[in-house]
């Protein structure tokens, strides 16, 4: 049996719709298979996993929470994806720009006179750090050639001990009592809360505000347009005398600068102070979300609906059906291997011929 | 006296130093068929779950190891699947694979966190494993450093010196033209990928039956995108990855040294150490090779599907 695959002449919208849609349905029947496996009836899972979340108001607030730093980095991420590029150290960009604008706050406590200019300087800072930090490894792939794959990744490493160095050194709480964590913030530096005494915080408009802004720079302007030509046809693109160096230095500034927002909007909104733990490996999630919602900021967003839907589904499953957590993580992994490969349907015709006889190349 | 501290040194870099060798040179052939797989992380880490899994029921460390190579194998089959059979992108369906297993190797692992094991038993030959100054580096080491160093030694024959090999080199470097002569492309990069997975699951398992004999989540901590790098800072050359994997043993195991020592450093920053000595010696590799063209396999990572 051979597999043969004719690429299309044009892609069908239908079809680019549907194959995401048919991945997400055989990723929640192999779920369902593991989760019988796992002696736990299929259908009492799927009610925890995707319907319990929707039923009520904290965890749908708890949904929009997680999917806003999810849809905001990987947004960023789609930048960079788009022109073959690849950024896969967002979690350690997140990182810095947490510690950078949570750095601020701690600077800035107890400060006698005017405050409102602390949480604008913590964002701007944040945001910031995660730009100086992403253009480590576009600086040293644009003059040397270094791979950006390995540096980015392992940049990560290092922004986590930095954080780590940092909680437990300098920046720790002298009245702590010797945990490893700074002081809380204090109001002027905390995102404020959208409803009285609800957990939705501000920081979920932010992100809102950053996916729509970058899905207008992606669509409407120049430089999305070059981003996309250049991932289409990087050769077509270079006779069109765009330039590789400053692409990449900008699709890296874009993703870093969205990934650090997204660290200092949840150590500024939900946390509310430094510690050795900011983020649940949000910028290694946020690289599923970019590849489940097509590269397109609008399914993008849809996309980080879904995997926070799991992902808050997967600790109610924890609790009430000692479902282990881990299990979200595999789903979610295979997940992105099944959308990934359900692709082969919108760029392929897919033709299997029963024996092998050997084929021909076309030009 | 001191030659045998020496010794002792060299051992435990070649311990550091045989997950990376082993996880490294299956991604070498990967990578000389053309394909750039990045789970090797997940692959590795759900090697060590499922390895230490197997051995603890079985009792047997071998039958540990067949078990992690086997969870690799599964993993690396997987992707195969997508990107061999239906021309996924590479980077993506990597990074998919790595999530993947770092998941099922918590699911796989969750009964055995806090257990312990013996570590895998180390050769004595009497006399021999006796001999000072060498006795133990020679003779004494457990039998994944051996079959990593012929892991090694084979894969350099195999590439070099058989027909197989330029086969599998000259896939990796054209593959229109490759599958115009009437090789199988697709068929050796299949095998090629399974491979790597076995070999990436068997470095897992190293860590968790012989490195440190337990097993806990996300225990690889980064060995394998280390592995990775090691790929390209060895220039592809199954002889370097040995060399290259040893320098990291070394730096590992001095960062080690250094932290009991208490130099006065934080612990973090020497922690830090061997993700930036990847870095910069991926800096130095680049600055020392000025933009001379690639040494990668020219086909690396790009797709491709065979057309009538």
């Amino acid at each position: 049996m051979r597999l043969d695959l004719l690429p299309r002449a044009r892609r069908s919208p239908w079809l680019d719709l549907l194959a995401p849609a048919l991945a997400f349905l055989a990723a929640v029947l192999i779920g369902g298979i593991a989760v019988a496996a796992l002696g736990v009836p299929p259908e009492q899972a799927f009610l925890t996993y995707f319907v319990a979340p929707l039923s009520e108001v904290w965890s749908l607030q708890e949904v929009a929470l997680k999917a806003a730093p999810l849809a905001l980095i990987a947004t960023g991420l789609a930048f960079c994806y788009r022109a073959n590029l690849w950024n896969i150290g967002a979690e350690g960009q997140y990182v810095a720009g947490g510690l950078a604008g949570g750095w601020v706050a701690v600077a800035a406590h107890g400060f006698q006179g005017p405050t409102f200019w602390i949480l604008p300087a913590m964002l701007l800072a944040g945001t910031c750090a995660g730009i100086a930090y992403a253009m480590i490894p576009a600086l040293l792939r644009v003059r040397l050639g270094v791979s950006e794959i390995l540096t980015s990744l392992m940049l990560v490493y290092v922004a986590q001990l930095l954080l780590d160095y940092m909680v437990r050194g300098p920046l720790r709480d002298p009245q702590g009592y010797n945990f490893p964590q700074s002081v809380g913030f204090e109001d002027a530096a905390r995102l404020p809360l959208l409803m009285e005494g609800e957990s939705l915080h501000a920081g979920v408009l932010i992100g809102l505000l950053g996916i729509v802004l970058a899905a207008l720079v992606l669509a409407r302007t120049l430089f999305g347009f070059e981003v996309r030509a250049v991932g289409a046809s990087p050769r077509a693109a270079r006779f069109a005398g765009f330039s590789d160096a400053r692409l990449t230095l900008s699709v890296f500034a874009i993703s870093g600068g969205a990934a650090g927002l997204a660290g200092i909007c949840e150590v500024a909104g939900r946390i509310g102070q430094l510690q050795p733990e900011i983020s649940p490996g949000y910028g290694f999630t946020a690289i599923i979300v970019a590849f489940l919602g097509r590269l397109s900021p609008p399914g993008i967003l849809l996309a980080a609906l879904v995997i926070a839907l799991t992902t808050i589904g997967g600790e109610g499953a924890q609790i009430d059906l000692k479902l282990p957590l881990d299990l979200t993580r595999a789903f979610q992994g295979l997940l992105l291997c099944l959308v990934l490969g359900a692709d082969v349907l919108t760029r392929y015709h897919v033709r299997i011929v029963p024996g092998g006889a050997s084929t021909r190349v076309t030009p | 006296m001191s030659l045998d501290i020496v010794q002792m040194v060299l051992v435990t870099v070649l311990a550091a130093a045989t997950p990376l060798i082993l996880a490294a040179i299956g991604e070498l052939v990967v990578e000389r068929a053309g394909v750039l797989n990045l789970g090797v992380e997940g692959m590795m880490v759900f090697g060590a779950a499922a390895g230490f899994a197997v051995a603890t029921e079985t009792g047997s460390t071998g039958l540990g190891a067949l078990g992690g190579a086997g969870a690799g194998l599964l993993l690396a089959a997987l992707f195969g699947v997508l990107t061999v059979g239906l021309a996924a992108n590479q980077v993506a369906s990597g990074l998919a694979l790595t999530i993947l297993g770092l998941g099922l190797s918590g699911l796989v692992g969750a009964g055995y966190v806090g257990m312990k094991r013996d570590p895998a038993p180390h050769l004595h030959l009497p006399g021999f494993t006796d001999l000072p100054g060498i006795g133990r580096l020679l003779f004494g080491q457990d039998a994944f450093v051996y079959a990593a160093l012929l892991l090694v030694a084979g894969v350099w024959w195999f590439l070099w010196r058989t027909r197989a090999g330029l086969t599998l080199r000259a896939i990796g470097d054209d593959h229109t033209a490759t599958h115009a002569l009437g090789l199988k492309v697709r068929k050796v990069r299949f095998l090629a990928v399974l491979f790597g997975g076995a070999c990436a699951g068997l470095a897992g398992a190293y860590l968790s039956l012989a490195y440190t004999p337990f097993w806990a989540p996300a225990m690889t901590a980064g060995r394998g995108w280390i592995a990775l790098a090691l790929v390209v800072f060895a220039s592809w050359q199954p002889l370097r990855v040995a060399a290259g994997a040893l320098l990291f043993g070394g730096a590992t195991v001095l960062q080690l040294h250094a932290q009991a020592a208490g130099l006065g450093l934080p612990g973090q920053l020497l922690s830090a150490a061997p993700y930036l000595a990847t870095i910069l010696a991926l800096v130095l590799l680049s600055l020392g090779r000025r933009r001379g063209g690639s040494l990668a396999p020219a086909a690396l990572g790009r797709v491709f599907a065979p057309s009538r």
